[in-house]
């Protein structure tokens, strides 16, 4: 990463800290305490089932919104209060600015997701006494949920370079909801016919796949998680990811800062 | 080789949402600033000032024409390490100190960071911060916030220093700290591009003015040249308890103070005024030549075109 890049998304980061979007992790820790305490009185051998579930639903929800709310300001803040002037007159080109505000973005979920972490693994311990060998797979899913924030904080980005926050908000939060449910989407576009087939095709295939990264189910109930699907996990989001990042600059490099 | 050549940099907004249609911001402008000068862009609000820097910044594309500074295209990434800049009402991110901010401007210019910290150091004192540089900016007033916008543009010691509007916010006292600063600047062979509407702070600083009004260059020199030419006006003092109507007839600027009328006239009126006091018994104190400011000249310049420049599609 070249320092300039470096230097954004140290800025982000820091912005992020300072906005005190990481206040986020004081409500996580309140819940999964909560329902630790409370699943521990009242279910009876799905305690961990219980934890695994809400923890990383929780995990994934509280990150996803911040991906969504904060990255839909990355840009549009910057243009609004013209902060973005006194960074573009220097020797920053524009896609170093939007990637730098890309990793500042990732790095403060990142961060977030591992304090998060270390709570689910906490409080597995409070409700099982001890770790288990197919807790492991719980960092799988883990690792997961932040390729979907990697991808959610791009789209939010590619929003943020040419339409208003509330726009930018209201798109990126519907393709999380319909990329949640994209394995549906794909499902029904198979067993569509004409036109329909076509169109819930192209939309299956262009919306983010969300629900295949979605593995919190399954590990929650001890259920290892093929080698295979971690790499394409990993490329299909990388490639999205960049992709839509490409978007954001593409646009973002012809548009005029009035 | 000249510090900025503007060669017919022109821009035209499409308006509208369903309807495009083009609104000329900026008429092909064709300028150049010689290195060392402090250069004036002057003009009302809405004349095109901040749309032109905004171009040379590379913050809006330009609809035609080019520019070059420091003898490179206005887009080479090499020009922007030499050029600082102040934005009109700048505006920074309030959650950083000022020498942290400062500092993540260093760095993103290319400075390393041992010489960006005292560099720092160096230039909040020169603009007159020097106690404040760890407090959030959040508690920053408008002048300090000023001071910072100025600190940061010629931070990474810049060879061209573009100014919108710098005097903007700032008390009288700021003001002149500000004109100081610019002259000093000037003094370190620095060329000072600066946009105001504030016509004695351009009079007071530059070698040379543009004056520039619903997008069109009006008129470009040196603030002596572009005043030599005007039709002067005297400045005519006389005793005597009003002023008479010959005197009102000729157009004057006329004022009664104690006993004393005064009165200021075309310099080819002068005669006629005379003559008409002399009718009156009215005894002449002084008769002096009054010489055309910039002011008088930016008046002249922004009347012969006040209907919008607009272009049909």
């Amino acid at each position: 990463m070249n320092n300039r890049i470096a230097c954004i998304a140290a800025n982000t980061f820091r912005e992020a800290v300072r906005d005190r979007v990481l206040y986020n992790l004081i409500a996580f820790a309140l819940l999964l305490t909560g329902a630790a305490v409370l699943v521990g009185q009242i279910s009876i051998e799905i305690e961990k089932l219980v934890v695994i579930n809400l923890g990383l639903t929780a995990v994934s929800l509280f990150g996803a919104v911040i991906a969504i709310f904060v990255g839909i300001g990355l840009v549009s803040k910057e243009i609004e209060k013209r902060t973005l002037y006194t960074v573009l007159s220097r020797p920053v080109r524009r896609w170093e600015f939007i990637v730098g505000k890309f990793f500042g973005l990732a790095g403060t979920l990142v961060v977030n997701t591992v304090f998060m972490a270390i709570g689910v693994f906490l409080a597995l311990l409070y409700v099982a006494h001890r770790w288990q060998k197919p807790d492991g797979w719980v960092l799988v899913a883990l690792y997961f949920i932040v390729l979907q924030f990697l991808i959610m904080t791009a789209l939010a980005l590619l929003f943020s370079s040419f339409s208003s926050p509330l726009m930018s908000a209201v798109f990126a939060f519907a393709l999380f909801v319909i990329g949640s449910f994209a394995e549906d989407l794909r499902g029904f576009a198979a067993m569509a016919k004409g036109v329909t087939h076509w169109l819930a095709s192209g939309a299956a295939y262009l919306i983010p796949n969300l629900s295949a990264l979605n593995v919190i189910s399954s590990v929650a109930h001890g259920e290892a998680v093929a080698g295979r699907l971690i790499l394409y996990n990993t490329l299909y989001a990388l490639l999205y990811t960049a992709m839509a990042l490409s978007g954001a600059v593409l646009i973002f490099q012809h548009r005029n800062l009035k | 080789m000249s510090a900025i050549e503007i060669l017919g940099l022109e821009k035209t907004y499409s308006i509208g949402f369903w309807r495009k249609r083009p609104k000329r911001a900026l008429r092909p402008l064709h300028l150049t600033v010689e290195q060392g000068e402090i250069f004036g862009f002057l003009g009302p609000n809405g004349a095109g000032k901040t749309t032109t820097l905004k171009m040379l910044m590379g913050l809006v594309f330009p609809s035609g024409g080019s520019a070059r500074i420091l003898g490179m295209d206005m887009n080479d990434p090499r020009v922007k390490a030499q050029i600082g800049f102040l934005p009109e009402h700048p505006y920074f991110y309030d959650y950083l100190t000022a020498r942290e901010l400062l500092e993540y401007y260093g760095q993103l210019s290319g400075m390393p960071r041992k010489e960006c910290r005292s560099k720092v150091e160096a230039v909040l004192r020169q603009v007159g911060l020097p106690d404040v540089s760890g407090l959030q900016l959040r508690k920053f007033s408008k002048g300090m916030l000023q001071r910072v916008g100025i600190a940061q543009a010629i931070l990474h010691d810049p060879k061209v220093v573009f100014l919108d509007e710098p005097m903007s916010g700032l008390d009288p006292m700021g003001r002149r700290e500000v004109r100081d600063l610019i002259q000093q600047l000037k003094n370190e062979g620095k060329t000072i591009f600066f946009s105001t509407h504030i016509l004695s702070d351009a009079e007071a600083l530059c070698d040379r003015v543009a004056i520039i009004n619903l997008g069109e260059l009006r008129g470009v020199g040196k603030v002596a040249e572009l005043t030599a030419n005007m039709h002067g006006k005297v400045e005519l003092i006389w005793r005597g308890a009003a002023v008479p109507a010959s005197i009102r007839a000729l157009d004057a600027e006329a004022y009664v103070s104690g006993g004393t009328c005064r009165a200021v006239i075309k310099e080819e009126q002068q005669d006629r005024a005379i003559d008409a006091l002399r009718r009156d018994g009215l005894p002449l104190v002084s008769l002096t030549p009054v010489r055309a400011t910039l002011e008088d000249y930016f008046m002249q310049q922004l009347k012969p075109a006040e209907a919008p420049v607009e272009v049909t599609a």
